[in-house]
């Protein structure tokens, strides 16, 4: 089980209220990313789901009970930080072993339990070793592995890949994802990344100065972004915005478009523009292109495809791909 | 930062730290010689930098006149007792200030190291009353809290600095594993802190074997430790210089082989936070 | 990083060390506090009551009082002076590659490991003595009158000899520390054309800052305090000339017997130490662990 529910969760450190006034349902089995730019709140949030801080107002119920006020011990959850912190004065096995052995288990059941998390996550082989003689990918899983072992509610990552290498990052994110597939117990991740965020999440929840912007699937944030910051937020390249009299045809204070939602003609099309920079990736070829009255937009053409700068191209937005907001920045539906 | 340098340099640079590691060296030195002659060759002119008939006299002499063992034994339960009990109070502290740090963190600390700088001369009449009043004078107890209480701004201060130099994150999981604040300090933050912890100790060791006011104020012949033992020496006019010398490295020797010994250990917490 | 039950938790832990030392600090001032208004002889028990300021009044009116005061400070600011500068020279000095670097470091820290009393019965005896110390047979040597120091210079050699019983102290922080300065530094600066003093001028030196601040901290706690090694070499004198504000209450105390001229001494001092260390900890304090 691992249901979590927040209830007008509002977190200040002295003045600064970090994190206003927060509601948001976490069910059972539920992978969840909460992800946002640096500074957004994400892991105060995490932290006080947690018990390591407290909050300044409203509740969390874990499974229906009121955890507001419980510690982080009593409340069954179990965290993976981004530094790993793990134990550097004991063995791969005793870090594992800690929280077993502050739950009181005998010492028979404790090896079992090692042993069995050890294999999971491809440690056997290192438990003997201190956290100092292990690359950054095995501190990793000697991290999630002290907390598997506890078979938790729920599972507290806090950009738990963000000190690893980019070929690294991209296995423990599949790693990470079959554990959940395996476990199906409860995970909230924190990250700032959104490739993470949309390629892990069941569920994404989308921070910003400590405010929900949205909650929903990946597919449904990038289809039908609530409003700018999300739209601008989650896709990569960024989705390009256009004010004035553009949008102003499509009854809208901004329009957005995402780079790839662009066909690219050297002939015909919407919008006439130049050439800037271009990225080739063999696989997909990034623009910037200049369009007169709009600016800068990027385009997202798949394959190779052969401009040059200073090229003259025209652009058209791909039929229903146009995202519209109002002046407040929310989503025209 | 050391660094290579040219043969030449390197000659000339090892020359001159030798000359001057013995010049700082040279009265420990010059009193272990005197404490091995006779006292007419102790006080021979020009002076004899090694005496011909060399002796062992001055020791046993010394051991004959006094109680070293007990003297001995005194500074040792006292030195060592103050010292546990300050870290067993200090430690918990230490804590605190490190890992929640308030505004006033700061001035605590400089608070507690100002109460060291009140001159024991000052308190000295009070303190003697009161330790006669309550039963502690001239006790082993009484010592061990007095040298406890006068070290202990300087036990949590370098605790301190130690500390925050561990991550707040991994007392943090230690806490998400269900360790109680007892495991957290006992399984986590002092295992992982066994390096400062270690020169702290001896540091405290090393300033409570050498104290030498509250020591001999607070005592008579019971709990008189060495300092009170090297004391009664004193005024030796002349003729004693041998048997001084001697007296004065019995009192030193224990402490200044433990010293030599956990020297790595003693310098490598030493930094009052003065290390990034 | 807390919630209200650690910072509950981080309160009660550091309540035991508050609590003994505001007592130890508190309970013997309070006293003094009483005992230096109070008419309080040991020669004439009978005679008490209250005596206003007059304690003071002789105190800060004695001719000794002001020399009193001069000569701590001459020994607090000539011992930290002397440590430090020593101290950074002999710690560059056995931080360079040398032969024997661990045996010159045990030399180097022995002295910290001699208690006072011996440390100045040691300087006293073995080579201040005018006739049989060792100094005293250097001068006999080149044909000259032996210098006598605790007699004719008493406050320079009781600050030579607590300098060299705190000179370690200083040396071993102050090599710790420059011991974690990275040689990378220091190879930049040459490849910039720096000499070797501008090296130690902007590299080294301020690197040094925390660690100099820590010693000064450190070892002014200690110093303002001390009594044994004048007591050992020269019990003030001669006359008053080595008598500092310790001493000069110790003198009240033991010799005069006059338990409330001591007392109004003591919180005397007191207060000078509580100047020095409001002095110290505004300049110094910032210094450390920003
Ligand atoms: N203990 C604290 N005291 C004061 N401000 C804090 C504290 N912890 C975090 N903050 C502030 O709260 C904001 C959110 O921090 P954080 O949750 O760490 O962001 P994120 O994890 O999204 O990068 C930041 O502006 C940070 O400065
Ligand atoms: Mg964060």
């Amino acid at each position: 089980m691992g249901k979590i529910t927040l209830r007008n969760v509002a977190k200040r450190f002295g003045e600064v209220a970090v994190i206003p006034d927060i509601n948001l349902d976490i069910e059972d089995g539920e992978f969840v990313v909460f992800v946002g730019p640096s500074g957004c709140g994400k892991s105060t949030l995490l932290r006080l789901i947690a018990g390591l801080e407290d909050v300044s107002d409203g509740t969390i119920e874990i499974d229906g009970v009121n955890a507001t006020d419980l510690p982080p011990a009593k409340r069954g959850l179990a965290m993976v930080f981004q530094s790993y912190a793990l134990y550097p004065h004991m063995t791969v096995r005793k870090n594992i072993a800690f929280p077993l052995k502050m739950a009181g288990l005998d010492p028979a059941e404790i090896e079992r339990k090692v042993d069995g998390a050890a294999k999971v996550l491809n440690l056997s082989n290192y438990l003997e070793r201190r956290p100092g003689q292990l690359s950054g990918g095995q501190r990793q899983r000697v991290a999630i592995g002290r907390a598997i072992v506890r078979e938790p509610k729920a599972f507290l990552f806090d950009e738990p890949l963000s000190n690893l290498d980019a070929a690294l990052r991209v296995n423990m994110r599949i790693e990470i994802s079959e554990l959940h597939q395996t476990l199906k117990t409860t995970m909230i991740y924190v990250t700032h990344d959104q490739v993470e965020a949309m390629t892990m999440a069941d569920k994404i929840v989308v921070l910003n100065a400590g405010r929900i912007e949205q909650v929903g699937s990946p597919l449904e944030l990038y289809r039908r972004p609530a409003n700018l910051f999300v739209a601008g937020f989650i896709g990569s390249p960024k989705m390009n915005f256009i004010e004035g009299s553009e949008a102003k045809l499509h009854n809208a204070a901004t329009i957005g478009i995402r780079p790839e939602h662009i066909d690219l003609s050297t002939s015909a099309g919407t919008w006439k523009g130049t050439v800037g920079m271009s990225e080739h990736l063999g696989s997909d070829t990034f623009m910037r292109v200049t369009v007169e009255g709009l600016g800068m937009l990027t385009v997202r053409a798949s394959g190779e495809v052969s401009v040059q700068q200073g090229d003259t191209v025209w652009l058209t937005p791909q039929d229903g791909k146009l995202h519209h907001f109002d002046a407040n920045g929310k989503s025209l539906a | 930062m050391a660094r290579a340098l040219s043969p030449r340099r390197r000659l000339l640079t090892t020359i001159a730290a030798w000359f001057v590691a013995l010049l700082i060296f040279f009265p420990v030195l010059w009193m272990l010689i005197t404490s091995f002659k006779t006292e007419a060759s102790a006080v021979a002119s020009p002076p004899e930098l090694f005496s011909a008939d060399w002796t062992f006299e001055n020791y046993t002499e010394v051991w004959a006149r006094s109680d070293y063992p007990r003297f001995f034994w005194n500074s040792v339960v006292i030195s060592i007792g103050s010292t546990l009990l300050g870290l067993a109070i200090a430690i918990p502290a230490a804590w605190s200030m490190a890992f929640v740090p308030t505004k006033r963190t700061k001035d605590l600390l400089m608070w507690m190291l100002s109460t060291k700088m009140m001159p024991a001369v000052a308190v000295m009449i009070p303190l003697y009353l009161v330790f006669q009043r309550v039963g502690l004078f001239d006790t082993k107890i009484g010592l061990v809290l007095a040298l406890m209480l006068m070290n202990l701004p300087i036990i949590v201060w370098m605790l301190y600095t130690y500390f925050r130099e561990i991550p707040g994150e991994i007392l943090e999981a230690a806490r998400m594993d269900g360790a109680s604040l007892w495991n957290e300090i006992v399984y986590v933050l002092t295992p992982m802190a066994v390096p400062g912890i270690a020169s702290t100790l001896l540091l405290n060791v090393i300033l409570a074997w050498n104290e030498a006011f509250w020591t001999i104020t607070l005592t008579t012949t019971k709990a008189a430790p060495l300092s009170a033992f090297i004391a009664s020496f004193s005024a030796p006019q002349g003729l004693f210089y041998a048997k001084l010398s001697a007296a004065s490295t019995m009192a030193i020797a224990p402490i200044l082989i433990l010293g030599w010994f956990s020297q790595k250990q003693l310098v490598r917490g030493l930094t009052f936070g003065a290390v990034k | 990083m807390s919630t209200q039950s650690t910072r509950l938790a981080a309160r009660l832990m550091v309540a035991p060390s508050v609590i003994l030392l505001f007592i130890w600090m508190i309970v013997p001032l309070a006293m003094t506090l009483y005992f230096s208004f109070r008419l309080y002889r040991l020669l004439s028990p009978e005679r008490t009551g209250w005596v206003g300021f007059n304690n003071y009044i002789w105190f800060l009116n004695s001719p000794d009082f002001w020399l009193a005061i001069w000569n701590t400070l001459a020994l607090v600011g000539g011992v930290l002076v002397i440590t430090v500068v020593l101290g950074t020279l002999v710690a560059l000095l056995i931080d360079q590659p040398v032969k024997g670097q661990g045996v010159l470091r045990i030399l180097v820290i022995a002295p910290f490991f001699v208690m006072p009393p011996v440390a100045a019965s040691i300087w006293e005896n073995l080579f201040m003595h005018p006739q049989n110390g060792l100094f005293a047979a250097i001068s006999r040597g080149f044909g000259a009158q032996p210098i006598l120091f605790l007699e004719q210079h008493p406050m320079p050699s009781v600050i030579a000899i607590v300098a060299w019983e705190w000179l370690p102290f200083a040396t071993l922080i102050l090599l710790t520390a420059l011991q974690s300065l990275s040689s990378e530094q220091i190879e930049a600066a040459e490849m910039d054309g720096a000499s070797a003093f501008s090296r130690f001028r902007y590299i080294i030196l301020p690197h040094l800052t925390r660690a100099i601040t820590a010693v000064i901290l450190i070892q002014t706690i200690f110093l303002l305090g001390i009594f044994g090694e004048i007591y050992t070499t020269t019990q003030g004198g001669p006359g008053s000339a080595s008598t500092t504000l310790p001493y000069m209450i110790f003198k009240q105390a033991i010799v005069a017997k006059d338990i409330g001229r001591a007392a109004a001494g003591g919180i005397i001092a007191v207060i000078l130490a509580n100047i020095v260390a409001v002095f110290l900890m505004r300049g110094l304090g910032k210094n450390l662990d920003a």
